[in-house]
């Protein structure tokens, strides 16, 4: 079973649409399967809690307005355990109140996606302007260490592919997805194509058969690290804790079961890099110098690359659709190659320091920085090429 | 009558981590022997604690049990009985967790009436952290946090519970288990929001720092200030003051949340075949 919300005449047939990028997420959302959805208002996306809102129910699946923003992580968490691919949605307050939830979600394994239509902030900031600068607090906003995977999608056409991407990574390994778009992406409208369920790969957690009930180990140490998840009533009678576990679930309060279940909790995500890591790029061989970016501000730099290669300049671009974990190696291995790496970003310089960190000094690193709500437009980023190829 | 409990324990997590003297154990096999009355499937149903001495509890109940952070375990719990209206979804909290940091989610899914079983065990006191105040720790105690005397109010949790919605209402105490299993086979039969304040003593970081005497002195007290809610009813206004009504408070019929939420589905879905 990999969709049981979509009528079957959904399940077979795309369909053209005008979405705005938040509406790309219910869209997307409902392709991969979401059957729940508990969130709370907060611009700028309140429009994805509005559209499962009006979407689910006709479909089977459970909408949930919750009194506050934990509540609604942890609700949806809840659902997750229960059996559902679940979702929620917020923006840069909403997803600070969520952060000890995500964690509690990333230690019992329970696969859900987070949307973070980030705001410029800190606190309620600028409420309905763009901003990219939750970068570092989806990869470390919940304390401790953990394994995170976030997606940020530049076009409205990338947030159904990415959107659609979360639950898959989500339902594969066991783990909360931050699902980072932008208030560019989440309120532009553009024509998409929404997918039939039919022609995508959709992804469901692994389950454990019935007859290992007797014997079962809720947080076996399995070859891939991660464990097969039966859904509450099954008479599995499983436990799961946010305190640091052993296979059974439960707590011995022994170091060594910390160290290990860390261990295999990172596992999960650094040993599947090449399948989760997605990275777009327009490089031609010969380039001095790349624009780095992610999210709407990969509009505006492939835009200026592609007009400074008119201009003769040997300039090309690189899209980070996932942006935690970060392309590490990649960037190294470009970095090898180029004289130049530009990032711009809508903060004061946050992806930038994973960039420089695995440049290690082999390419000059700079960035283009916009904090005050406003878009990085093309001939910024043009202007910086120019400047940087001299 | 005396049920089988032993089938519903995860016998291998005893014993218990509470202190000597300590009400939670009691209150936890009541609600066990409630259970066995009640007649529900096991394996259909979910215990969700928050953390405290009460949230430990879920550990050592042989259900699908998830331990949850502090103050949350409301959330989790409407999460899997919206996902499973087949369900029986127990909440464990305590007065710190379900009363302070939980006090939100607490009114709401009254306000809500879900069918959750929350059973709040009040101890009068952050145990598990050694004895700070809560908001059930009585005006004037002291605790590690109030040296001076708690100059906080308490609030009346099962007139909180029922003003904000929900639908069974109960109040029980340590030292009456028999009506605390009464309690509890009636709350889980109730289909709604099921509140029950399981009043229990915490010796060590409440009574021993207020001159409470032991356990047997706590239960005492119990006996004399929570009385069966007939006979407090009859009181003279001077006796109630210290005293508080024992038993189900309140129970009233009204359509459950996820009942309303099915009619959605249902009238959406027939719209949709229009």
């Amino acid at each position: 079973m990999t969709n049981k919300i979509l009528s079957e005449q959904d399940k077979t047939s795309d369909r053209v649409m005008l979405l705005q990028g938040d509406e790309a997420v219910v869209e997307g959302g409902l392709v991969a399967g979401a059957s729940f959805f508990a969130g709370y208002p907060i611009t700028p996306a309140s429009e994805i809690a509005e559209g499962f809102a009006q979407k689910l129910p006709a479909q089977g699946g459970k909408f949930i307005q919750m009194e506050d923003e934990i509540a609604s992580m942890g609700c949806v968490i809840g659902a997750s355990l229960a059996g559902e691919k679940a979702i929620t949605a917020t923006s840069g307050p909403g997803f600070s109140l969520k952060q000890e939830n995500l964690g509690l979600g990333i230690m019992v394994e329970a696969p859900c996606v987070v949307v973070n239509v980030q705001r410029v902030g800190p606190s309620t900031g600028l409420p309905t302007s763009p901003s990219q600068g939750d970068v570092m607090q989806a990869r470390w906003g919940t304390h401790g260490d953990h394994p995170i995977i976030a997606l940020s999608p530049s076009t409205v056409k990338e947030t159904i592919e990415l959107t659609i991407k979360s639950f898959n990574m989500a339902e594969k390994y066991r783990i909360p997805v931050i699902l980072l778009l932008d208030e560019i992406v989440g309120h532009m409208r553009e024509k998409v194509r929404v997918p039939a369920p039919a022609e995508v790969e959709l992804i469901t957690r692994k389950r454990p058969a019935a007859e290992d009930r007797d014997n079962f180990y809720p947080y076996l140490e399995t070859a891939d690290h991660i464990p097969p998840m039966p859904d509450y009533g099954e008479g599995f009678r499983y436990h799961s804790t946010g305190l640091f576990h052993d296979k059974t679930g439960f707590p011995r309060g022994k170091t060594e079961d910390a160290k290990k279940l860390m261990d295999r909790l990172m596992a999960k995500i650094e040993e599947n890099l090449q399948d989760i890591i997605i990275i777009e790029d327009e490089l031609q061989g010969d380039e001095e110098i790349i624009v780095l970016s992610y999210g709407s501000t990969a509009r505006s730099a492939i835009s200026a690359v592609r007009q400074a290669r008119e201009l003769g300049i040997k300039a090309g671009w690189v899209k980070l659709k996932t942006v935690w974990p970060f392309a590490e190696s990649y960037v190294a291995e470009i970095s090898n190659k180029v004289e130049k790496i530009i990032v711009p970003e809508l903060n004061r310089g946050q992806l930038i320091g994973e960039v420089k960190k695995a440049a290690a000094g082999n390419a000059e690193v700079s960035g283009i920085n916009k904090y005050d709500g406003t878009i990085i437009p093309p001939d910024e980023i043009l202007t910086r090429i120019k400047e940087v190829s001299k | 009558m005396v049920e089988d409990i032993d089938r519903y324990l995860r016998e291998d997590k005893l014993p218990h981590i509470w202190c000597p003297g300590c009400g939670h154990g009691t209150v936890m096999a009541s609600i066990l022997r409630g259970f066995a009355r009640s007649g529900i499937d096991q394996d259909k149903t979910v215990v969700i604690s928050g953390i405290g001495c009460s949230g430990r509890a879920s550990g050592y109940l042989d259900f699908d049990t998830l331990h949850v952070t502090h103050g949350r375990a409301i959330t989790f719990a409407t999460g899997v009985k919206m996902a499973n209206p087949d369900l029986t979804v127990i909440v464990i909290t305590g007065d710190g967790d379900g009363a302070a940091i939980g006090g939100n989610h607490l009114i709401h899914a009254c306000r809500r009436n879900i069918d959750l079983k929350v059973i709040l065990f009040n101890n009068n006191i952050y145990g598990m952290t050694a004895g700070q105040f809560s908001p059930m720790t009585p005006t004037g105690a002291t605790a590690t946090t109030a040296p001076y005397g708690n100059i906080d109010q308490n609030f009346n949790l099962c007139e909180l519970a029922k003003s904000a919605g929900a639908t069974f209402v109960a109040r029980g105490a340590a030292q009456q288990p028999r009506q605390l299993i009464r309690i509890f086979k009636k709350g889980f039969a109730h289909q709604g929001l099921t509140f029950v304040e399981a009043i229990t003593q915490c010796p060590v970081n409440y009574g021993r720092r207020n001159n409470l005497g032991g356990a047997r002195d706590m239960l005492n007290w119990q006996k004399e200030h929570i009385i069966n809610h007939r006979k407090y009813q009859d009181l003279p206004p001077e006796e109630k003051e210290d005293k508080l009504p024992a038993g189900i408070l309140y129970q009233v019929e009204k359509e459950e949340y996820t009942e309303k939420y099915q009619q959605i589905i249902t009238a959406a879905q027939e719209s949709d075949d229009q």
